[in-house]
């Protein structure tokens, strides 16, 4: 469904001297991988690994310096924003921010009505109102601001606005990490079950691979760009080959349970359990 | 609060004489009585009369309504041409933007004045050709307070969410832009009003602006000057009268800022 062929995205830094070449920066260096349909397709990596980049080239929003994407047999990458409403329609965001993705001078409503606005899809308030009672929302959410709502709050608001043109694919950005412990298992289990739901292809990207192996069933791990190692979650959970795999399995927990005692993952295997 | 209150009441005043003096004046400002020239304040003169017998409160009042007229178009001119410029500058093609930041840098280092001198050269003086003068002198205030603006509103996640949603360049530039940097312009409207104001008094002065017998604040000045040391009076008060519209514009500006701040508003809702 969505497939990366050597994929990378170099940035240029500004001049620091006339004379020397303006430093480069490889976000991404030579990635491939494919996403088939129905997946939930996990993308571990620190910060700085090149995450947020794939995602941007994933979604169109950025354009890479080599390499291809195509989505459906068509091509991703080189198009102009008016040609990718194949993409926009079929493929939709969650942001990391909650409080950065959201106008704040948009009231909620026209917020999560934007994607039906932007490609005049009718039927919009009904659908508004049906987004909102899908992700948990009161009926009156619709008239209030963002700065309204709390940051949990906030991202039901952005996943309600990623589902409204009834996307096949959602692709969420660390969607809990600027989340409080406590709202991050909500938020999450919210996710896994509008996936489910909906049947969508869910591509999600986190630095957490504990939260990672309890959502997705695919995990890819990047590390400075580059993909480190691809396969079933479980598999790279238990049996990492790439060294750098084996410090985030080791490390994830351990920092996490020393940090706030109690991890996400953890909260979402208690609900599971009874 | 306070700027906001102080220059809202100040603002409040110039609009209220200028409203009134269209129904009603104590006296004819324009009409000249040599037997009453130069007097003192009184009952019926509350600010005293000019050199030419000018009734003094009238001649403020019919003026505050020269120095908003002037104010308005200024302001309008400036913000209905720089804001979308600006806004083009910071979202539009690279290249082309970047044409339009120089030239405005250029017409930045051009001073208002001497713009407004060669109009009134070209186009004869008058009221209209100094505030159009000035209005276009102020265009590249806003275009640079916009662009800079737009371009902080164009990094942000909701602009790359909505593009992700399948807005494209201008419907970003209207539904996310704009409404994000409005209440800078509305700010630097406030702000540059107070300095359309003093220009207009100073362009007056000069004999470039105002036009006799339309009263106007700077007008009144340039009239009485020979007068300074006799009767400063009649300099006082239109003096003070520029100086409180410039600053309760200013205040009106100060206090809008803070107003519009996003941040502060979240706390309003909350609290």
């Amino acid at each position: 469904m969505i497939k990366v062929e050597n994929l990378s995205r170099v940035y240029r830094r500004s001049r620091t001297s006339p004379l020397r070449p303006r430093a480069e920066v490889h976000a991404l260096r030579d990635v491939s991988f494919e996403i088939e349909a129905g997946r939930r397709f996990g993308i571990v990596g620190e910060s700085g690994s090149g995450k947020s980049t794939l995602v941007r080239l994933i979604a169109g929003l950025d354009q890479p310096t080599a390499g291809a994407v195509t989505f459906d047999g068509q091509r991703v990458d080189g198009r102009s924003e008016r040609r990718l409403s194949f993409l926009r329609r079929d493929l939709q965001v969650v942001f990391q921010d909650p409080t950065g993705s959201l106008d704040p001078r948009m009231r909620v409503r026209d917020i999560i009505a934007e994607p039906l606005v932007a490609q005049r899809i009718p039927g919009q308030a009904e659908r508004v109102a049906e987004l909102l009672a899908a992700v948990g929302l009161p009926a009156d959410a619709g008239r209030r601001f963002p700065h309204q709502f709390s940051g949990g709050q906030r991202q039901r608001i952005s996943l309600a606005r990623a589902l409204a043109p009834k996307p096949r694919v959602l692709v969420a950005d660390e969607p809990v990490s600027a989340l409080d412990v406590s709202v991050r298992a909500q938020i999450l289990n919210l996710l896994s079950d509008l996936v489910e739901q909906f049947a969508l292809t869910l591509v999600f990207v986190s630095h957490d691979l504990s939260v990672v192996r309890h959502v997705c069933d695919t995990v890819a791990v990047l590390r400075s760009g580059e993909l480190v190692e691809i396969g079933d979650v479980e598999q790279v959970y238990r049996e990492p080959r790439h060294p750098y795999t084996r410090q985030l399995v080791q490390a994830a927990p351990t920092l996490r349970g020393a940090l706030s005692g109690v991890t996400a993952a953890d909260l979402i295997s208690e609900r599971k359990r009874p | 609060m306070r700027n906001l209150v102080i220059g809202a009441v100040l603002v409040g005043l110039i609009v209220l004489a200028a409203l009134i003096s269209f129904l009603w004046t104590p006296f004819d400002p324009t009409q000249v009585d040599a037997a009453l020239r130069l007097q003192g304040p009184s009952g019926a003169h509350w600010l005293g009369t000019d050199r030419f017998g000018r009734d003094l409160v009238s001649q403020l009042m019919v003026g505050a309504r020269t120095t908003l007229y002037v104010g308005v178009v200024a302001v309008g001119v400036a913000a209905v041409i720089g804001t979308p410029l600006g806004v083009f500058a910071a979202a539009g093609p690279r290249w082309l933007g970047e044409i339009v930041l120089r030239a405005n840098d250029i017409m930045l280092a051009f001073p208002a004045l001497l713009l407004a001198i060669m109009f009134g050269a070209a186009f004869g003086a008058s009221t209209l050709t100094a505030m159009v003068a000035i209005g276009i002198a102020t265009v590249p205030s806003f275009a640079r307070l916009a662009r800079g603006s737009a371009l902080q509103v164009l990094n942000t996640e909701y602009v790359l969410a909505a593009r992700s949603a399948g807005r494209t360049g201008l419907a970003i530039s209207v539904r996310h832009v704009l409404p994000n940097i409005a209440g800078l312009i509305i700010v630097q409207c406030s702000v540059s009003f107070g300095i359309a104001v003093l220009a207009e008094a100073a362009l007056s002065y000069l004999g470039l602006g105002t036009q006799p017998p339309t009263p106007s604040w700077g007008r009144m000045l340039q009239e009485s000057q020979e007068l300074l040391a006799v009767q400063p009076r009649l300099l006082i008060v239109p003096g003070v009268a520029i100086a409180l519209a410039v600053l309760g514009f200013t205040l009106l500006g100060d206090g809008l800022r803070d107003r519009f701040d996003p941040r502060l508003e979240g706390h309003r809702a909350q609290g």
